[in-house]
């Protein structure tokens, strides 16, 4: 049922959208200004996206940003669903325990979760060296720290797309002559599947994101995307800075304008 | 029943996954607390409670009880405080506004929230320094406090909403005809039915705002650290690993008691549906 709304929260409301706004539209205003000190505006330019672009940090950060995502989103994507499913199969007795788990990775404050791994890294690679092992790739660290919080996203997304079905479908099938594989595959699977790829997505754009676990999991020579914009922001503001985040965000709005087209239920013709 | 053999197949590989690198670095990072710092991020024997004592405010240069650090952690719980009372204030009407449009134009307005929860997050908190260096508030605690409300409006928006699209009106119908004026109506017909939402919003902006180091480090300056960049500097200059393992797992605990009472009062399910 439809109410009108009070006009004093319709402008509150309005207020509070600009204030989302402004930074946004500053950055992208600023991005376009021909002045090293973006403070003042000095007539409009495009020269900072060819700076940009003639970066080879940048590029390269931008490369290590997107191998991370995509692997870890496939591995966590995988682990994920399974943990999910097992969550929706069984009656647990562990159950508590198991959300617990879960939870931990969402609630627990990423500069925790980024120097707990740190210091994880840094024991086994002493155990490694004394073994005559070496062991200092950032990727690696950096793409397994991404799928340990990715998967409890991945799990409760899929989980909570299945809650409305009981086990019984898959008995079902099981007494229909299904094989424990081909119900999977056939019934569970496609079942879940808006839950996986609404996971899959999540944990994607989570791995794009994140800088404070990239940060301290990374140790020196790899950097992401977020990191590089990080160590540029301490050194000062630059407006090259300023015209690559202004593309990020062209990027982050073209992929949630395309997600919601993609994904809002089809109206009957 | 679950056998091993089918907990291997679905739930095995990533709980295992979540023991080694969650719970056993937690482990470690506790070891690391009770051992002295050697060299500049090296840790060793002996092994002793000084980092712990400093987290409680014992100034080990000095010998005696300073409370310096004490008032770093002070400062991060009322800053986290007043950026999520902001953020409710900004928020929760929002969330009324929103929930009472047509179909088409809550998509639209949903979506509009969401763009910029999805946007870098140190992208907006980096934007701010270009709207208040000219107004010389970077750095400062005001900075600081606004880039909290600004990146964390969302999170308490979206549980809110949720709440409020549930919201049965009869109630508040019910309260008008029995002659409730409108504050009261709202305050014992709407409001309730709110709460699930409102509290998931506070934790959801509150546990982020204690704990993060981004947004005091770019928006904020030395003078007003926050618990996370005294964590930041203990593994970055300072390099004393035991004494920044012992205030991250403080960290750690006051996040997990506050969930651990949502859990009491909401349950297993409300835990659940937090995230």
């Amino acid at each position: 049922m439809m109410r009108r709304t009070h006009p004093a929260l319709s402008a509150w409301a309005w207020l509070v959208y600009a204030f989302l706004y402004l930074p946004i539209i500053v950055l992208v205003v600023f991005s376009f200004n021909d002045s090293r000190f973006g403070a003042t505006w000095a007539g409009f330019t495009t020269k900072w996206y060819g700076v940009l672009f003639a970066r080879a940090d940048v590029r390269e950060a931008l490369a290590h940003t997107l191998e991370i995502a995509l692997i870890s989103t496939l591995v966590s994507t995988v682990l994920g669903t399974l943990v999910g499913l097992g969550l929706w199969r069984y009656t647990l007795r562990f159950r508590t325990a198991l959300t617990g788990l879960l939870v931990l990775p969402i609630v627990v404050p990423d500069v925790v979760m980024g120097v707990s791994l740190l210091m994880f890294y840094s024991f086994v690679r002493q155990g490694l060296e004394r073994a005559g092992w070496t062991f200092d790739n950032g990727f690696w660290t950096v793409l397994l720290a991404h799928v340990t919080f990715q998967i409890s996203y991945v799990a409760l997304t899929v989980r909570s797309r299945l809650a409305g079905y009981g086990p019984e479908l898959e008995e079902a099938a099981r007494d229909l002559g299904a094989s424990g594989w081909e119900s999977f595959r056939r019934v569970v699977l496609p079942l879940a599947m808006p839950g996986v790829l609404a996971g899959a997505l999540l944990a994607f754009t989570l791995s794009l994101d994140d800088f404070v676990v990239t940060y301290f999991t990374s140790g020196s020579g790899f950097s992401t995307l977020p990191v590089l914009i990080y160590t540029n922001v301490k050194r000062g503001v630059t407006p090259d800075i300023n015209a690559l985040s202004a593309l990020l965000v062209l990027v982050t709005v073209v992929a949630i304008v395309a997600a919601n087209a993609l994904l809002r239920p089809r109206r009957d013709a | 029943m679950l056998t091993v053999r089918r907990f291997f197949a679905t739930l095995g590989p990533g709980v295992l996954w979540l023991t080694v690198f969650l719970i056993v670095p937690a482990l470690v990072m506790l070891g690391y607390s009770f051992l002295t710092r050697t060299d500049l991020a090296q840790v060793g024997a002996p092994w002793t409670l000084e980092s712990w004592q400093r987290v409680f405010g014992y100034d080990a240069l000095f010998q005696e009880w300073t409370g310096d650090n004490v008032r770093v952690l002070w400062r991060s719980v009322w800053v986290a405080t007043l950026s999520t009372a902001l953020c409710m204030l900004m928020g929760y009407p929002l969330a009324f506004y929103i929930a009472r449009q047509d179909a088409r134009r809550k998509n639209l307005l949903l979506l509009l929230l969401i763009i910029p929860f999805w946007t870098n997050f140190l992208i907006r908190v980096y934007a701010w320094i270009l709207i208040l260096r000219p107004f010389d508030l970077v750095p400062s605690l005001t900075a600081t406090l606004l880039g909290m409300v600004y990146a964390f409006v969302p999170f308490f928006v979206l549980p809110v909403y949720s709440s409020v699209e549930k919201i049965d009106w009869r109630l508040l119908e019910a309260a008008d005809d029995l002659g409730a004026p409108p504050v009261r109506a709202f305050l014992s017909a709407v409001f309730p039915q709110t709460l699930p939402g409102l509290v998931a919003g506070i934790l959801l902006t509150f546990i982020p705002a204690l704990g993060t180091f981004v947004v005091s480090d770019i928006l904020g300056g030395a003078k007003t650290a926050l618990v996370g960049n005294l964590i930041q500097n203990q593994f970055g200059q300072a390099g004393d690993w035991p004494y920044g393992s012992a205030l991250s797992f403080l960290l750690m605990g006051a996040v997990l008691l506050g969930l651990w009472a949502y859990a009491r009062v909401a349950g297993q399910k409300g835990l659940e549906e937090l995230v």
